[in-house]
């Protein structure tokens, strides 16, 4: 299967790679997995006072798609505030990266998880 | 289509593969085109299409989780094809140690030693995961077969790193 030059181009060089310290209460993280494919994806926030996203890091284990879609949202939440960042589609995941219909499920993966991060960060901070 | 009533066996988790292979042998040999050569176009045709869901049902009966995957399906549970995230973040996270240990395995002073150690957790745990999910689908109850559906879901993680691993193991060997 073909990948679209900007899929090849986050898998070459993927942005924000990596964790951030566990016990940094200014770090949430999201964690979801796809059981079709084994796809394993992490992606943690850092969130300011004003509720804005400094900072943000992904590790995925799976295919190339999804590796650039994560890469894609960690570039895409960095200066937005929780409820921006909650409105990220799917849609617009795998219209920028120009995902084939049967990658589609990843970019789900990456919504799914930049969702889970946030409703983790609101989970610790009682929001 | 019950699989398991097309090769007339119980439909248990737990199933005889020596059985299943031998009846699948017979059906094979009953419905083979060559059989019906001579016959109606009907016959053919009904020939053709037996000996393709004879090895459909085969081929899922004979994994795991593909039957069970079939027995929730009788029962109203349909999950093969789902797209929707799994969300369990300890089991999740625990996945991901496994993932990054296994692709730090090079740095290791003795590789194949630590390969081996995880290769022994993961098949530990699969046979723990494979006990819950034969007893879940024992009880035919709608809360057994959501458990059951969670556990085949977790299985599938597990059988991709096996395959993570043998693809690892394979290139240590060259």
């Amino acid at each position: 299967m073909a990948y679209s030059n900007k899929v090849i181009d986050h898998y070459e060089n993927p942005r924000n790679v990596g964790a951030f310290a566990k016990d940094d209460p200014t770090v949430a993280t999201g964690m979801v997995g796809a059981p079709a494919c084994g796809d394993v994806m992490k992606l943690q926030i850092k969130v300011n006072e004003q509720g804005i996203i400094e900072d943000a890091k992904f590790k995925t284990y799976g295919c190339g798609s999804a590796i650039a879609s994560s890469s894609l949202v960690t570039e895409w939440v960095k200066g937005k505030t929780l409820d921006e960042a909650q409105l990220i589609k799917n849609t617009d995941i795998a219209q920028e990266l120009a995902l084939p219909p049967v990658k589609i499920h990843c970019s789900i993966l990456a919504e799914d998880a930049i969702k889970a991060a946030i409703a983790d960060y609101k989970q610790k901070h009682g929001g | 289509m019950n699989y398991f009533r097309l090769f007339d066996l119980p439909e248990t988790f737990e199933l005889d593969l020596t059985e299943l292979g031998s009846r699948y042998l017979s059906l094979q040999k009953r419905f083979h085109p060559d059989n019906f050569a001579a016959g109606s176009e009907r016959d053919r045709l009904m020939s053709v299409q037996q000996t393709a869901n004879i090895n459909d049902a085969y081929h899922s009966l004979k994994q795991p989780l593909l039957r069970a995957e079939h027995m929730l399906a009788l029962r109203g549970l349909k999950i093969s094809n789902e797209q929707r995230s799994f969300t369990d973040p300890l089991f999740l996270m625990q996945q991901m140690e496994l993932r990054e240990q296994l692709a730090e395995l090079q740095d290791e002073a003795d590789p194949e030693a630590a390969l081996f150690a995880i290769e022994q957790q993961i098949q530990q745990q699969r046979k723990q995961l494979l006990k819950a999910l034969s007893e879940a689908l024992v009880e035919q109850s709608a809360e057994q077969d959501q458990l059951a559906a969670e556990l085949v879901r977790k299985l599938k993680f597990f059988y991709k790193l096996q395959q993570e691993l043998e693809l690892i193991e394979q290139q240590l060997q060259d």
